[in-house]
């Protein structure tokens, strides 16, 4: 499909949208979920950028490629928060600044 | 300005808003409810360009399940969310600049990449995934993936199969001092081993 939005605005939303999620994981350093929420913002950026090449080389690859991201992004998120859940059973928070138990 | 591309200046207008709302917000629950605002409008973006499968997928996968998933999460945990923005303007300085500087390299290299090729787009695919015309994105996805990219989507079901287990083991916890059912001990027992046949001498007790 020859859309008449040029591919450059994709690439330019895209770049935008994974600058924000890198910030976000500055800006909330204690904060683990909205750290999880960033990286989903940024694997986000990444599809969008898969996707836009995809459709203007009209190449499928970008999409499958997609698909294969969003499952990954699925399973990290959900053995994610399940870590998040036991941390906070077993420490009552969840500071990503107190998790220094191995002192790495 | 034709209409597509204002439609398309709707939906990442609103996609970065969200996101920026998303990291910026003092509520966990509105940065998951903005969250799925903004993969909605990200799904919006896909139907715009010509990809309706991965739109759905999108909304689906990501606001169907993960976001809930957030949802949950944040509500469950009796985290007090005052505290851990402590400290939130400490590292705007240091995440601002990486910021600044990871968005201007990237825009870089994209105007490097235009200007050199001249967006020269017009190669088009060739081989088994060039874009079939004339039949439906979904259905030019499908024949790919259960044929050309079979045993890839096989593995993308192994690696839910793990993601799956690893999330029950870690959050499943042996309560103890709770009394529950045991089937297999249940139906192992032998009559010899629980049923004891005392013979009670008459006007005596055991």
């Amino acid at each position: 499909m020859t859309s008449t939005i040029p591919l450059s605005h994709y690439l330019t939303l895209a770049a935008v949208i994974f600058t924000i999620g890198v910030f976000g994981i500055f800006l909330n350093r204690k904060n683990v979920i909205i750290i999880m929420m960033s990286i989903e913002l940024i694997l986000l950026a990444v599809n969008i950028n898969f996707v836009a090449f995809s459709a203007y080389l009209h190449d499928l690859a970008g999409q499958i490629f997609t698909m294969f991201v969003l499952t990954v992004a699925a399973g990290e998120a959900a053995i994610g928060l399940a870590i998040v859940v036991v941390y906070f059973r077993n420490r009552g928070t969840i500071e990503v600044a107190d998790i220094n138990l191995m002192k790495g | 300005m034709t209409v597509e591309l204002f439609i398309f200046y709707i939906f990442s207008i609103v996609t970065v808003a969200s996101s920026v709302m998303v990291i910026s917000s003092k509520n966990p629950v509105h940065s998951v409810l903005f969250l799925i605002l903004a993969f909605f409008n990200a799904a919006g973006l896909f139907i715009l360009i010509g990809v309706e499968f991965l739109a759905m997928v999108l909304v689906v996968v990501y606001v169907g399940a993960v976001a809930v998933l957030f949802m949950f999460v944040v509500m469950m945990l009796d985290i007090n969310f005052v505290e851990l923005r402590e400290g939130f303007l400490q590292y705007l300085p240091i995440g601002a600049l990486i910021g600044v500087i990871l968005l201007v390299e990237l825009i870089l290299v994209g105007t490097s990449w235009a200007v050199s090729s001249g967006t020269d787009l017009a190669v088009q695919a060739a081989g088994i995934n060039a874009t079939p015309t004339g039949i439906p994105n979904t259905k030019a996805l499908g024949m790919l993936i259960y044929t050309n990219y079979f045993y890839l989507f096989q593995s993308a079901g192994l690696i839910l199969l793990v993601s799956i287990i690893g999330a029950i083991t870690l959050t499943l916890r042996e309560r103890v001092g709770v009394r529950r059912q045991n089937i297999s001990r249940q139906v192992n027992r032998k009559p010899s081993e629980t049923v004891q046949l005392v013979k009670v001498k008459s006007g005596e007790g055991i």
